[in-house]
């Protein structure tokens, strides 16, 4: 018994090692079919693609493999719309170069040769490590700062950049940091809430190396600072393309996800309402609380639960397209969040996609460390300073599909005075705005302050021994007109 | 000609070592099969690893900080196994002694109380909290039979999702699953604290909680060695009903190694967020309970092979931030692991090549 357990430990081993094989043909014009299959009853493209590659989105390649082949050999099947394939219909299972083709940069193969790598410093370059709370392959948040990372790699003269990924919060990531700073990376990023502490530690034990955190609110005057932005700009266009779609579903429903009662998704959550209100007056919003950022399950559960409860359009706060795509499968659409191409493969239900630009910052900041012209500051950047995009109306895109025609030209002169900075936060969070239940929150003519929008409570500052900012006076913890009356955030304390 | 596998009647002190080692060797060349596979040079890769873990002057501290939970809950879940008592709940016996922790850190006891009495309450709170946790599948199994391998394993979810009612609640600052910091004097002494007179350690945040580790470790070991109660401990797991008829009292003894095998794994969370951590957070621990099992099991349930394992273990975690995905160090962790659990069976049984006996032999019986 023994014997036969350790034989088949080897041949797991060994089959793991095979499916690790990168293929070495690259594909030409023709197409190879790694394999056929033959669709079963409920199956979808986007499962079948999880089957094969490993990931949801990659479906497309199947998609545009298998209408190529049909071209030439009709046995396979012609798909008209990747939403619709019919039992018995032979596919096209495609090489993954092909995939990668098709998909451009969208694949990451996280075992290919290239990116198994040793974090460490090159002599004479710039040294940049960054910090990952998720996997880079997490189509989200991760992957967007992992974007940035690559932009940098791509865009700068003489940087080296290593990253760290899936590192817990607290003890662990102090560890990491402190480690980065050892080895001599010249700047570190961090990028995730729960690090600020431990950079602020380290970043007093290195005061030569530059520490910038992600989404908090410490620094130093020497050597740590803060970035974030102002997302809310672009959930507040997610809002009037959502509101624009309930409209004419008819539905006049909308819900949004919203992964934990923090400021910072209570102001996004607010945008997105206020947006809705915007083209669609008679329109209400649903709110479901997931406490987590990544959880494909639970995102799901969370959109259907909406849809059950009436609503067509679902926006998602947190990091997988899963929402969308649970909206599209029944015939609705939904919008994504945190990277430019976190619809890739939904174009058809989905509505747009806020997303965080990161590259160019990260590159001021580095090019500022290296002239030593950066100061530590608390920056929060907007869609003028360009660390905000959504997707479809920004430069070289098109709005996908199902956006209604209808509302494109407003959207986009909305998004055109956010530009120009005429339209920010605090326009938007002016006065008279009353929250769900009929109370007036931020009176007539009054608008909210950063610290009002950060949430920046003065048991929240203290908590968490924040220093030089004002607290807020009228703070975010309410849900504003537009949401169903009967939903609130979850009591803290 | 066949292949028998026989237990081994007696187990030669070199074996362990020698099918540990062996095993290691295995579980290093699979790993270097995938990492060469995926472009890297295995030998730079665990060269990096080892100094990461080992060798650098700072390995030891941060070695130090991952293995301290480690042998707390490793020889926490000792004690159980001695008696044959498979307490796997002590990941929920850490998480409810953290909790108590930080409930006294942060709002049983006020910011100002002196470090030494704050430490010690905290001490108390945490291994009476796991204690407790650890008592009910021991009051349970000694009253009604109920299978200690359940109840323990159930109720380190309930644990959890309490801890996390707590973190969301009413101990929430702001909603991020967190507590706010623990006063400076709820922390645990670290070497950095002291760094402003010794440069060396600056940066170094091995912390007290080791202390504990190896005061527990000694203190089971005499037990175990020279007192009655450890000798009862053997007997009871060895034979129950030999036990009984010895007049030794099953009931009272179950419980209490639960009550001290809680209390151990409790301890290890109170050191856990004393020392590294500083506040109660959701999944403070990837799973310090679930690891100790192997830890101890490793460690052949004496203390002092726990803290070898221990540490060891502590070096692997850390040596894991050097290869980037995160998939590929815990893919080599797991080879070897696999490698030396595997290997275990060889030092109980053996591998005999048994030639087929002669035809006629057989005949003859028919």
């Amino acid at each position: 018994m023994k014997k036969v357990v350790s034989v088949l430990s080897i041949i797991t081993l060994l089959a793991l090692i095979l499916t690790l094989a990168p293929a070495n043909v690259l594909a030409q014009d023709e197409v190879t079919c790694e394999s056929d299959v033959v669709v079963q009853a409920d199956d979808w493209l986007s499962k079948i693609a999880d089957k094969f590659f490993g990931d949801v989105l990659t479906f497309p390649a199947i998609f545009e493999a298998t209408n190529a082949k049909a071209a030439a050999d009709d046995s396979y099947a012609t798909i008209a719309d990747a939403n619709l394939i019919e039992p018995g219909w032979k596919l096209c299972i495609p090489t993954a170069e092909y995939a990668q083709v098709i998909l451009g940069v969208g694949v990451e193969a996280p075992t290919s040769a290239e990116s198994i790598q040793i974090p460490t410093i090159v002599e004479g370059m710039t040294n940049v490590a960054f910090v990952y709370v998720g996997h880079i392959g997490d189509g989200g948040w991760t992957y967007a700062h992992n974007e940035g990372r690559r932009y940098l790699e791509a865009n700068l003269e003489n940087v080296n950049t290593a990253y760290l990924e899936s590192v817990p919060e607290g003890a662990d990531a102090e560890r990491v940091i402190r480690n980065l700073a050892r080895q001599g990376f010249d700047v570190i990023f961090t990028t995730s809430f729960g690090y600020m502490d431990p950079t602020g530690v380290v970043a007093e034990e290195f005061p030569d190396t530059a520490f910038v955190h992600i989404s908090g609110q410490k620094k130093n005057a020497t050597n740590f600072g803060n970035v974030f932005g102002a997302m809310e700009e672009m959930k507040y266009m997610a809002g009037m393309v959502a509101g624009a779609k309930a409209a004419e579903d008819g539905s006049n429903r909308v819900g949004i996800i919203a992964p934990f009662p923090i400021a910072e998704v209570i102001r996004l959550s607010n945008a997105a309402a206020l947006g809705m209100r915007r083209t669609c007056p008679d329109c209400v919003m649903d709110i479901r609380w997931i406490f987590t950022w990544f959880d494909p399950v639970k995102e799901r559960e969370a959109a259907e639960s909406m849809l059950d409860a009436g609503a067509t359009v679902i926006i998602t706060g947190a990091d997988t397209p899963g929402p969308v795509q649970a909206a599209g499968e029944r015939g609705f659409t939904g919008l994504a969040y945190d990277s430019s191409n976190a619809c890739l493969g939904l174009e058809a239900v989905c509505l747009g996609v806020p997303y965080w630009n990161w590259g160019p910052i990260y590159a001021d900041i580095v090019n500022g460390v290296r002239d030593g012209t950066w100061v530590p500051e608390d920056y929060y950047g907007s869609t003028a300073d360009g660390l905000l995009g959504f997707y479809g109306f920004m430069e070289c895109q098109e709005p996908y599909p199902s956006v209604p025609a209808s509302v494109i030209p407003e959207m986009q002169d909305v998004l055109g005075q956010m530009q120009a900075g005429t339209f920010n936060r605090f326009t938007m969070f002016t006065g008279p705005i009353n929250d769900n239940q009929g109370n007036e929150v931020i009176p007539a003519g009054v608008s909210l302050s950063q610290s009002d929008l950060e949430g920046l409570s003065e048991g929240y500052m203290s908590a968490f021994s924040i220093e030089g900012r004002e607290p807020c006076t009228i703070c975010m913890g309410y849900l504003v007109e537009g949401f169903d009356s009967t939903a609130e955030i979850p009591p803290l304390n | 000609m066949r292949v028998k596998i026989e237990p081994r009647l007696d187990v030669p002190r070199w074996m362990p070592f020698a099918s540990i080692f062996g095993a290691l060797v295995v579980a290093l060349l699979l790993g270097a099969i995938l990492l060469a596979y995926g472009g890297l040079d295995p030998v730079t890769a665990y060269w990096q690893m080892l100094r990461v873990g080992f060798l650098e002057p700072y390995s030891f501290s941060d070695t130090m900080v991952k293995a301290t939970p480690l042998i707390l809950a490793g020889l926490g879940v000792a004690v159980a196994f001695k008696m044959r008592l498979w307490n796997i709940g002590a990941e929920g016996q850490l998480f409810l002694g953290a909790w108590a922790t930080a409930g006294v850190a942060l709002f049983w006891l006020p910011p100002t109380t002196p470090k030494p009495i704050m430490l010690a309450v905290m001490t108390l709170a945490g291994f009476v909290a796991g204690a407790v946790w650890g008592a009910i599948p021991g009051v349970l199994k000694a009253k009604l039979g109920v299978n200690e391998i359940i109840s323990s394993l159930m109720l380190t979810y309930v644990a959890i999702q309490y801890n996390n009612y707590f973190v969301y609640g009413p101990w929430a600052a702001g909603g991020f699953g967190l507590t706010a910091p623990f006063p400076k004097t709820a922390w645990f002494p670290r070497l950095t604290d002291y760094g402003n007179a010794i440069p060396a350690l600056r940066g170094l945040t091995a912390h007290m909680g080791i202390v504990y580790g190896i005061i527990a470790a000694v203190v089971l070991y005499v037990i175990f060695k020279y007192s009655k109660w450890g000798y009862e401990l053997k007997v009871i797991g060895d034979n129950p009903n030999a036990a009984r008829y010895a007049g030794m009292n099953l009931s009272r003894n179950i419980i209490l190694t639960m009550v001290i095998s809680g209390g151990l794994a409790g301890l290890a969370g109170m050191s856990e967020l004393a020392g590294a951590v500083h506040r109660l957070q959701e999944n403070f621990s990837p799973g310090y309970g679930f690891t100790a099992i192997i830890v101890a099991w490793l460690g052949r349930l004496n203390p002092l092979g726990i803290i070898i394992v221990g540490y060891l273990f502590g070096g692997l975690l850390v040596a894991g931030d050097v290869i980037q995905p995160a998939g590929i160090p815990l893919m080599i962790q797991g080879i070897i692991l696999f490698c030396v659990i595997s290997a275990d069976t060889f030092t109980r049984y053996r591998i005999r090549i048994v030639r087929a006996a002669p035809v006629t032999a057989t005949a003859a019986e028919v």
